[in-house]
């Protein structure tokens, strides 16, 4: 059997990150958060991926998460983090769990063509919702953690940074256990052959509706986390386009690893900063044209690399 | 009353558009099982090269009612180079690999084709009006419509009933109804069937292309106008079922009457209306409303 070095990789990266954050130059820092929390919601991809199903509306819920984080001051006045993040999980999880029900018994293309209309149904409403700023979305600022003020702070940027950090560590640990654990193995087995599954007396629905929901809940935590850091927030998140991305992403990275999908997204958001300063209207270009060499070449993802050379070692 | 009819009108209208270009979309999967995100750079292609070649044809002094002819050609020019690069040039590699990879496929292509766009014709919008006015109006009872709109609808009947009739009555399209049916079994009774997905794929790019230089005249030509069609496309192709020329029509009319309701009703919900109505059919009929049975494998 061999060793799997996943947590301490997981480890040695949070305690570099944290200790090396205050040091970091600003851009630095919010590049990092930001391919945090896109990893956060691309790792849900990937949970969902390994199933076997592909969602187009995972948008929703990244959506989702960073309207239930940024309405709850305006229609609460309550602008905590930790209670932001809550929401976000809560709201997430509860609709996850409703439209899984549907979702369940969907595959292939036509789970994708609903998940992509429930995402676009947001998305409609959203547009025209003028009290949250309709297609221009507002601004989202969060001002206190657990009560204690940090807007304003001199550690604000840090906190956020810090915060973001530690959930998504959380969620990859998590998850990796997840992976490894019964239910999560039975996620190759249903994307090999359902049937079997079923005769071997598991559930597949059940599966991929648990799958479904976390991987919902980790978008939505992706939503909320992109909101308090980029501090603004528009339906745009709901677009089919910002859903394609996660897909394009958790392709690119590879479901091999809950290290894949950060790693792709650092990738990712990495080449989009520099891309929008030196070329905006040739990147998707390369975006494009990556996504069709990873699948003709190099189908199990960017991740696939690591485990060929550890097979050849 | 009056606005009942003004509802009609404007679904009828609006139903048009969306079977145009929808149903290059549905005979494009319907053939080869793709379902082609890149179909809504062809829409936006079709639509940026008509705005260029009928502008440049109006601003050169022509007469204007050439402009139709220049919108045509530029889109079925459109559809003769964009098809044959992207089906031999790239699926045609794909061909045999899981549905679900195949739209990934597409999307690429259509994130490649957006900044081809943008870097071919820049990033500011195009506007090419005449067009749209040049026929002159019709009124119903007191509701004043351009002429422009009944050329929408007839060429969509157009487009709907040779498609039909292609597939119906003449050995060609009797041969494709083979391909889709059993592909392998198609090929071994001697159906060259790579020329016929060459073929479709081509044909299909077209009626996209044709889409967009028809849309032309009535918007602003800017980048992200594929993008926003394209999944209108798709929930016209996916409620209709999915390969359905029938269900392509009926799913537009659908949708062009609810939306136009939405609009005159309750014109915040306009779109809402439509992902609502592709969300509840599929719940109700997962795989549309014209779907074939297909048998389980194991």
């Amino acid at each position: 059997m061999r060793r799997d070095y996943t947590l301490r990789i997981l480890g040695v990266v949070l305690v570099a990150l944290l200790a090396a954050g205050p040091l970091l130059p600003r851009w630095a820092m919010f590049l990092i958060t930001v391919s945090l929390c896109y990893g956060t919601v691309v790792l849900g991809m990937m949970l969902l991926m390994r199933t076997g199903v592909v969602s187009f509306g995972h948008g929703l819920y990244y959506c989702l998460g960073a309207y239930a984080a940024g309405t709850l001051d305006v229609l609460f006045g309550v602008s905590d983090i930790a209670v932001m993040l809550l929401a976000a999980i809560l709201v997430t999880a509860v609709v996850s769990a409703l439209l899984g029900l549907l979702l369940r018994k969907y595959r292939d293309i036509f789970f994708a063509m609903l998940s992509l209309a429930f995402s676009m149904i947001l998305y409609g409403l959203l547009v025209k919702t003028s009290a949250l700023g309709s297609s221009d979305g507002f601004n989202v600022a969060a001002k206190t953690l657990f009560g204690i003020r940090i807007a304003g702070t001199e550690f604000e940027r840090y906190l956020i940074f810090a915060i973001t950090v530690l959930t998504a560590f959380l969620a990859a640990v998590c998850i990796h256990k997840y992976l490894a654990s019964h239910m999560g193995r039975l996620a190759g087995a249903i994307r090999d052959n359902e049937l079997r599954v079923e005769y071997m007396g598991a559930s597949v629905r059940n599966t991929i509706h648990v799958n479904y929901i976390m991987s919902a809940v980790l978008a939505g935590l992706g939503g909320a986390l992109a909101a308090v850091s980029v501090g603004h927030i528009d339906p745009e998140m709901s677009y089919w386009t910002t859903s394609g991305e996660f897909v394009f992403v958790a392709i690119l990275a590879g479901t091999g690893n809950v290290l894949a999908p950060f790693l792709g997204s650092f990738i990712f958001e990495t080449i989009r900063s520099f891309a929008y300063e030196y070329s905006p209207n040739t990147w998707q270009m390369a975006l494009g044209t990556t996504m069709l060499l990873v699948i003709m070449f190099l189908p199990g993802g960017l991740w696939s690399l690591f485990t060929r050379m550890r097979k050849a070692a | 009353m009056n606005q009942l009819v003004a509802v009609l009108i404007d679904g009828l209208i609006y139903s048009s558009w969306l079977f145009i270009i929808a149903v290059g979309l549905t005979l494009i999967y319907g053939v080869m099982k793709i379902l082609n995100i890149a179909h809504g750079s062809l829409y936006a292609l079709g639509a940026y090269s008509a705005a260029a070649l009928a502008g440049y044809w109006i601003n050169q002094g022509h007469p204007p009612i050439g402009s139709y002819a220049a919108m045509l050609v530029a889109a079925i020019l459109v559809g003769l180079i964009a098809g044959p690069v992207i089906e031999r040039g790239l699926l045609r590699f794909m061909y045999g690999k899981d549905e679900i990879v195949l739209v990934l496929v597409t999307y690429a292509v259509f994130l490649i084709l957006e900044d081809f766009i943008k870097l071919a014709w820049g990033v500011d919008p195009y506007f090419l009006y005449q067009p749209y006015s040049l026929l002159g109006s019709f009124d119903v009872g007191d509701l004043t419509y351009p002429v422009y709109n009944l050329v929408l609808f007839g060429v969509a009947v157009l487009i709907g009933v040779s498609l039909a009739w292609v597939l119906t009555k003449t050995r060609r399209g009797k041969m494709l109804v083979a391909v889709i049916h059993d592909r392998e079994m198609a090929a071994a009774m001697g159906i060259n069937v790579s020329l016929v997905y060459f073929m479709t794929f081509t044909v299909g790019a077209m009626l996209g292309a044709v889409g967009g230089a028809l849309t032309a005249p009535m918007i602003s030509v800017q980048p992200g106008i594929g993008a926003e069609t394209i999944v209108l496309a798709f929930a016209v192709v996916v409620i209709g079922g999915l390969g359905s020329l029938p269900g392509a029509a009926l799913a537009a009319v659908l949708v062009g009457l609810v939306r136009s309701a939405a609009v005159h009703y309750r014109p915040e919900l306009d779109l809402f209306a439509i992902y609502f109505v592709m969300a509840v059919v599929l719940i109700m009929r997962p795989k549309g409303l014209f779907s074939v049975q297909e048998a389980r494998k194991i």
